[in-house]
């Protein structure tokens, strides 16, 4: 420990007298976004786990080991596979109508000047700040008025009413960053109102549309607020697990949340691969 | 001719969108706003009887719930402003050809019901459970140790279930700038510091402002939360909304309330619009 | 929700159906069932998870009657599918349902009180006459079950963790003991909570008058500011207890016994020596019931003592039926493995089938006159919401 081994060894090579450009520094923005992945997903892991656990019933509480028997059994209770159908139904309307809609105001929002405008814009900032309260109980104030039974109709009316915002704002975003000398050229080409609509304007639009479809998908199979108070007869996904909240969630919640979960990421896979091929 | 036309042309883009707000959003509204001026019960029956009171009522009642729903929503916007702008940053300049998967992966737990993953939180985050119990186990934390029924379970709970409403808007922006501009930053600044505080922060000022909005927004309003996760004194007024209605069935009151949160939201939205001078970057956004 | 309608006709909903105004009296039974004829199908509003999902019950009621049954999991709070029933009865329209169950409370209180539901006709429901227990007849909130007839009971009582409860707990005075602080779980419910209250300060929940509730409330109050309460649950409250989040709360009987049962754990439910609460979800026919005949044939049908045991074998709840003890124990001693346990703990538990020394401990709830609901409400919602 005294002399022999304190020789100096080669020469290292000096570090640069410059300092390193920002860029080699340690990527902290990488770091962070992983730990907030894994935040993301902590609760969805647990969820995952416990479909797969061995409870004798419907109290799935405590790890009593693995089992497969819950998938086998997914749709013992008719009354939570109908209301797991009925979520997916009001969504994928929902996604539908909003998206059409929503879209085509976005773009009016985005590309043109016109009179109302402003009033639009401050609709839509009030449907968006509007608590899900007020929403859902607003609403049923207007059926009841009008005389309409609440049910399926009434729930996706609400779903499209709260989601149009956000498909707007979105597609919005994308539109104002269109260049109108595209669509000109193309009239200028010769090309009809409708023509470039479909083969200029749409396709730019496309990402900005896509993804204001699927988050009116996902507010709308999420919801559970304004759908309380719409639903009527029918019970949606969200609904039926806050009723059997009182009484024990069953393992089968755990299931068709992992399902629905799945075909999300099998949603995600598919779209990752069509992006690469287009490229 | 054509130019009539052309004119009526965003009218007709926004006629579907429009009509639907207007007979689904606004008129519901008014009836409510008709509501919340009214007396009587359930019993016998609503009368219209513009009483302002309900408002005072409600507003000298809950002022404590309103007052915590705000800092609740405004400390989980914090929150998913902290952790969200360096995921948004970090998948617009270095996602690559995957920044796609990206952000379909912070999407994707939203494919997972609001209700379950709050309800899923709560297990997860039991005193005893398989997070605070192994790191009790290893010494980590003290054994007393407890985070569930807390302003700060609400808090991040609030702020888990809204972040990718963070996350997406000020990607948005940022997505579309140019990254020459940050290294024409960093080649004249001196540090990183400035280059953020100069040329990306001003620039992505519109998704920071869309972004706030859209988590804070719905952040104090929320109940789910509150209930799922929270314990006493962290009763937010949307708790108290929605018991005012679905259990007390009092519904001038809960529209008195409901309209009180609504305005201050709004004057809140103006004042942070003021703040960030976003009223330049939403005149910009217009054109 | 509904108020537009009060507010465009000022109570006219009400007294345009002849069912508003002070005194006005009950539709008579006879007059209701004059004219009704069986359909041949009902539709049935029910709780999540309240019949086992096979709807045993419901087949051998269509296989014996010829009667089709459309069940539907509808009623996840009494207060808010009371508010969304509620426009429809007033104003007479179907509600879409024939029957429907709703536990005794505020929501039930104001319906009878409003003449919302169907008088029933007793002749129609020998069943119900031969095999209901008297516990189950003639309850305080619905004398003589004018309007409905048992469904399944419970005891609100306390239910603790032995794994971290070291000491036997035996009254409500325990739920105050700071040596619990942050561990003990309420309930949220505004009934239940008070009953608890009054219970604690030794005053019968069915006797008691304004003054106790403020003193209620008060000692509430109390535990709650001394940090002894962790939360107000709205919801299930067993995952707590399971994990140790909270060692001891106010519980119902039921599901401490799904609880243990399922999963082998040893909570304990204890009938506190101040007395605990009683409570029943009933069946009944809202007025505007579009096969009121069916409706009560399946209400009858229900009372037979060997569909009361296939409920009770599925939802662990008091039954109304006492002979299921004995049918639920011979079912036990039929049955093997899994099943017999199961069974022979269901035909044993006092959760299920409560002594009697039990049941001289349980109270009625706190009887409201409809002026009262909104004092009492808010007293005691200022506690859990704070």
């Amino acid at each position: 420990m005294t002399t022999a081994t304190t020789q100096p060894a080669a020469p290292r090579q000096v570090p640069p007298a410059t300092p390193a450009r920002p860029r080699r520094r340690i990527d902290w923005g990488k770091y962070v976004t992983w730990g907030v992945l894994a935040w993301l997903f902590v609760p969805i892991a647990f969820m995952i786990a416990f479909s797969f656990n061995d409870v004798a019933g419907r109290h799935n509480v405590r790890w009593e080991g693995f089992t497969l028997r819950w998938y086998g059994q997914a749709f013992a209770y008719p009354d939570l596979t109908r209301a797991l159908l009925y979520s997916l139904a009001v969504a994928a309307l929902t996604m539908l109508i909003a998206g059409a809609i929503g879209s085509l105001l976005g773009l009016a929002l985005g590309r043109y000047r016109f009179s109302g405008k402003n009033s639009s814009n401050a609709v839509m900032f009030a449907a968006i700040c509007a608590p899900e309260v007020v929403i859902g109980a607003a609403l049923l104030s207007l059926f009841l008025l009008a005389g309409v039974t609440t049910g399926f109709t009434t729930i996706v009316i609400a779903h499209v009413m709260f989601s149009v915002s956000f498909v707007a704002i979105t597609v919005r975003a994308r539109a104002i960053t269109l260049d109108p000398q595209l669509e000109e050229a193309a009239r200028d080409l010769g090309a009809g109102p409708w023509a470039t609509f479909r083969l200029v304007t749409l396709p730019a639009l496309a990402p900005a549309i896509m993804a204001g479809g699927l988050l009116a998908f996902a507010l709308s199979i999420d919801d559970y607020i304004i759908t309380s108070f719409v639903s009527g007869e029918v019970t949606t996904f969200p609904l039926w697990i806050w009723g059997s909240t009182r009484v024990g969630i069953p393992p089968q919640v755990n299931v068709m949340g992992t399902l629905v979960f799945a075909l999300g990421v099998l949603l995600a896979v598919i779209n990752v691969i069509l992006a690469r091929r287009r490229r | 001719m054509t130019g009539t036309r052309r004119k009526l042309v965003p009218y007709l883009l926004a006629l579907p969108a429009w009509a639907w707000l207007a007979l689904f959003f606004v008129t519901p509204l008014a009836g409510m706003l008709a509501l919340s001026l009214s007396t009587g019960n359930v019993v016998s029956g609503f009368q219209q009887a513009f009483a302002v009171g309900n408002y005072l009522d409600g507003i000298t009642t809950y002022g404590e719930q309103i007052t915590r729903s705000l800092l609740y929503g405004g400390a989980a916007t914090l929150v998913c402003l902290v952790l969200g702008f360096p995921v948004a940053y970090w998948i617009a300049f270095n996602g690559g050809k995957h920044k796609g998967t990206y952000l379909l992966l912070i999407l994707l737990p939203f494919f997972v019901s609001f209700v379950l993953r709050t309800i899923s939180w709560r297990f997860t985050l039991s005193d005893n459970g398989v997070v605070l119990g192994t790191l009790k186990s290893i010494g980590v934390l003290p054994s007393e140790f407890s985070v569930l029924n807390s302003a700060p379970a609400v808090v991040f709970g609030l702020a888990y279930n809204f972040l990718p409403f963070m996350v997406l808007p000020i990607y948005a922006v940022l997505e579309r700038m140019d990254p020459r501009v940050v290294e024409a930053a960093y080649d004249l600044y001196a540090g990183r510091v400035q280059a953020f505080l100069r040329v990306i922060l001003p620039m992505a000022l519109p998704g920071v402002f869309a972004g706030g909005l859209m988590t804070f927004i719905p952040t104090s309003a929320d109940y789910v939360n509150a209930t799922v996760l929270g314990g006493t004194h962290n009763t937010m007024i949307g708790n108290i909304i929605q018991t005012q209605y679905l259990v007390n069935n009092a519904y001038p009151i809960a529209a008195a309330l409901t309209f009180t949160l609504m305005a201050l939201l709004l004057a809140g939205i103006f004042a942070y619009a003021r703040a960030l001078g976003t009223e330049r970057v939403m005149e910009v956004q217009a054109k | 929700m509904l108020k537009l309608t009060g507010l465009g006709a000022a109570g006219l909903a009400l007294s345009g159906c002849g069912i508003g105004g002070e005194g006005a009296s009950g539709v008579d039974a006879d007059d209701f069932w004059a004219d009704k004829e069986e359909t041949g199908h009902l539709r049935f509003a029910n709780w999540p998870l309240y019949m086992d999902p096979d709807r045993t019950p419901l087949r051998k009621f269509t296989d014996a009657t010829g009667i089709t049954v459309d069940y539907h999991e509808d009623i996840n709070e009494n207060s808010s599918f009371a508010g969304e029933i509620q426009p429809r009865l007033a104003n007479g329209d179907p509600i879409g349902y024939d029957l429907m169950v709703l536990t005794n409370g505020i929501e039930l209180a104001r319906f009878i009180a409003l003449n919302y539901l169907a008088p029933l006709d007793h002749d129609r429901l020998p069943n119900f006459a031969r095999h209901a227990g008297p516990s189950y007849k003639d309850p305080a909130f619905d004398p003589g079950n004018t309007y409905t007839v048992p469904y399944a009971s419970g005891i609100t009582g306390i239910a603790y963790n032995p794994d971290f409860v070291d000491r036997e707990i035996t009254s409500i005075a325990d739920l105050w003991d700071p040596a619990f602080e942050g561990k003990v779980g309420m309930l949220a419910d505004a009934q239940e909570i008070a009953n608890f209250g009054l219970l604690a300060n030794g005053v019968s929940p069915a006797e008691s008058t304004e003054d106790d509730w403020e003193a209620a409330a008060g000692k509430l109050k109390e535990q709650r500011d001394a940090g002894i309460v962790r939360a107000y649950y709205e919801q299930d409250f067993i995952q707590p207890l399971t994990n140790g989040d909270v060692w001891l709360a106010m519980a119902w009987s039921g599901d401490i016994f799904q609880q243990n049962a399922e999963e082998g754990t040893n909570l304990k439910f204890v009938v506190p020596d101040e007395g605990a609460t009683l409570w029943t979800d009933s069946l009944m026919l809202p007025l505007t019931s579009e096969a009121p005949v069916d409706a009560i044939q399946l209400m009858d049908f229900l009372f037979r003592p060997e569909i009361a045991a296939d409920l009770t074998e599925y939802i662990g709840y008091v039954p109304p039926v006492p002979e299921t003890e004995q049918l639920l124990a011979d079912r036990a001693a039929e049955a093997s493995g899994a099943d017999r346990e199961y069974l022979a703990e269901l035909a044993g538990s006092p959760l299920v089938f409560p002594t009697e020394e039990d049941y001289a401990k349980l109270h009625s709830y706190v009887t409201l006159e409809p002026g009262e609901e909104d004092g009492f409400l808010s007293t005691f919602q200022a506690i859990t919401q704070s």
